[in-house]
């Protein structure tokens, strides 16, 4: 299992191709990834739908994901059909019905999975966003919310991607100022605030934190590319995450 | 991970534009995407309406650039003309990159407008308007430099603008005008040597667009670089504008529209028209059916040219003649 912090592995095929893989290896990778980029989207999903207490939600989770490869739902997925995204949510939800009528969920270790599903820190984040479950209603909220927590399943592994590139390159700086003018969002900070903390001209601390975002937005353009069924899904996807500048 | 919270979200969703907080403006979609910068349609809050912006792309924001940018602007202000685009406001993103807003031209570029006009004559006449702009911004003293049909915009009441000043030259000086943009900068900016020195785009550069840029243009060579390097360039873009719809291609020109664009487009500077004027008024003289200076006419040539600009007189005059040499002849039988 690979400790929290860690980003998305990396596979070579996309997530799909590679989990129809005869390679064992590429298979686990691809799974990997699939699941790192899913499982916090779902497990706030399911926790926030359902109702569910937490240790219910964890459960649902492990389940729907050892579900996933038990009963191989990845090879009934058509990407001329719908995105990924939304099968994946709509198998939860089927998921999650049928475990909560039968009312008799089988507690399913984790173990298949080699991500870290950090269950606490999910809930950590879910108090910080100060959701109230009776404020989603409707369950168009409910598919937005779900979008919204898989970008930012994306974006944080980019993120972690990014940090370890400028660790590995010495742009230590350029991160710590992309992380405290666009992460952080600072208040009132100025590129002139930065270079004065960090000793560089204005047109440097300019010129660092353009890099830092070209390259974030290169490395989750592709986590997202791995993670696309099609290039058709792709494109629709990178214009969800991107707007009309995604081209 | 790193838990991103909602603002940091929409900040990184937007990481690959640029960040107009602060500003008066609201980014829409991306426009167009150049060498230089990139152009985004964006709406002015105060004023509620649709501008263009242009911003310098992030990766190649240098200050060279930003100079160049800001002296486009400059230029384009001081081009007040219905056939240029006009600029409304320059600014700073809080990253300090320079961008300016424009007007936003809704419509065609001409390469996408001409094929769907059949008439040449109709044509002919949507590249005067563009002479007019062209000649006007040399009579301020600024020369265009990438004139090309990429870079005229039609609007649907048929308004032309000439866009992209990006590698204009401002002139040392001009005949027409004391009063030239070159004069202004060099009022207002005394110091700035190569504004008056060279061109917006540095010495010995080769910037331009192939099959549009003259051949002075394409050596390099900026000291030769006049008036007449903007007239290659009409040229070129005349004969796009007259070869027309794709059912067109491959039918001969007039042989004296053909003669205007050789001349406009001769190797030699020395041979092209002096001035925009000059080619203007060769292409309406065609139009309206008069001798034109790049063509010396056989006799024959001018018998027909004569006839086609005089067609309704002669046929009437004929008629009156045979009506009245048959009645002559009846009543004398």
């Amino acid at each position: 299992m690979s400790a929290p912090g860690e980003s998305f592995p990396q596979t070579r095929l996309s997530v799909l191709a590679a989990a129809r893989s005869g390679d064992a290896a590429e298979r686990g990778r691809a799974l990997d990834l699939l699941f790192a980029a899913y499982w916090k989207p779902i497990y706030k999903y399911l926790r926030l739908k359902f109702t569910q207490a937490p240790q219910d939600a964890q459960d649902l989770t492990q389940g729907f994901f050892a579900e996933l490869l038990e009963r191989d739902l990845l090879s009934r997925f058509d990407p001329a059909k719908s995105r990924l995204r939304t099968y994946l949510r709509v198998c939860a939800d089927s998921f999650a019905l049928n475990e909560i009528k039968a009312a008799s969920r089988q507690k399913r270790g984790a173990d298949f999975l080699h991500v870290a599903l950090d269950f606490s820190a999910a809930e950590e984040e879910l108090r910080t966003q100060a959701i109230d479950p009776a404020s989603i209603p409707s369950p168009e909220s409910l598919e937005e919310f779900f979008e919204k927590e898989w970008i930012r399943s994306l974006f944080a592994s980019a993120v972690a991607e990014l940090q370890k590139l400028c660790d590995s390159r010495g742009k230590q700086k350029a991160f710590a100022m992309f992380e405290a003018y666009d992460l952080d969002g600072e208040e009132n900070i100025s590129y002139a605030d930065l270079g004065a903390k960090h000793g560089l001209p204005v047109t440097d601390v300019n010129n660092q934190i353009a890099w830092a975002r070209r390259e974030f937005r290169r490395i989750a353009m592709e986590q997202l590319h791995a993670l696309c069924g099609s290039e058709e899904e792709f494109t629709r996807e990178a214009k969800t995450l991107f707007g009309e500048t995604a081209r | 991970m790193k838990f991103l919270n909602d603002k940091a979200l929409e900040r990184l969703r937007g990481s690959g534009v640029p960040d107009l907080s602060g500003t008066r403006y609201e980014l829409r979609e991306l426009i167009a995407r150049g060498g230089m910068g990139v152009v985004y349609a964006a709406d002015d809050e105060k004023l509620n309406r649709r501008v263009a912006l242009k911003v310098l792309d992030a990766a190649s924001a240098n200050p060279d650039l930003t100079q160049r940018l800001l002296r486009e602007a400059r230029v384009l202000a001081q081009l007040e003309h219905p056939g240029i685009v006009p600029v409304h406001d320059v600014g700073a993103l809080p990253d300090g990159r320079v961008f300016y807003t424009m007007k936003f031209v809704e419509g065609l570029r001409l390469d996408q407008h001409v094929v769907k006009v059949d008439s040449l004559p109709e044509r002919l006449r949507l590249f005067l308007r563009i002479c007019d702009a062209v000649a006007f911004a040399h009579a301020r003293g600024v020369l265009h430099r990438d004139l090309k049909p990429a870079n005229v915009m039609v609007g649907p009441f048929g308004e032309v603008l000439v866009m992209d000043w990006g590698l204009a030259k401002v002139l040392r000086e001009t005949s027409e005008s004391n009063d030239t943009v070159f004069a202004r900068f060099a009022k207002e900016n005394p110091g700035d040597e190569e504004t008056q020195a060279t061109a917006v785009t540095g010495h010995g550069t080769v910037l331009g667009t192939p099959g549009y840029m003259s051949p002075e243009q394409e050596r390099g060579e900026t000291e030769k670089i006049d008036v007449r390097s903007d007239v290659f360039s009409l040229g070129a873009l005349l004969k796009f504008v007259a070869a027309g719809t794709e059912g067109n291609k491959g039918q001969r020109l007039p042989r004296a529209l053909q003669a205007i664009c050789e001349k406009a487009t001769a190797k030699q500077p020395e041979l092209r028209y002096g001035s925009v004027s000059e080619l203007a008024s060769d292409v309406s003289r065609h139009l309206d059916g008069l001798p034109v200076l790049a063509y010396s006419e056989n006799i024959l040539e001018r018998l027909v040219r004569f006839y086609k600009r005089h067609q309704i007189a002669i046929l009437l005059i004929t008629a009156y003649l045979v009506t009245r040499f048959l009645v002559l002849y009846f009543f004398h039988r």
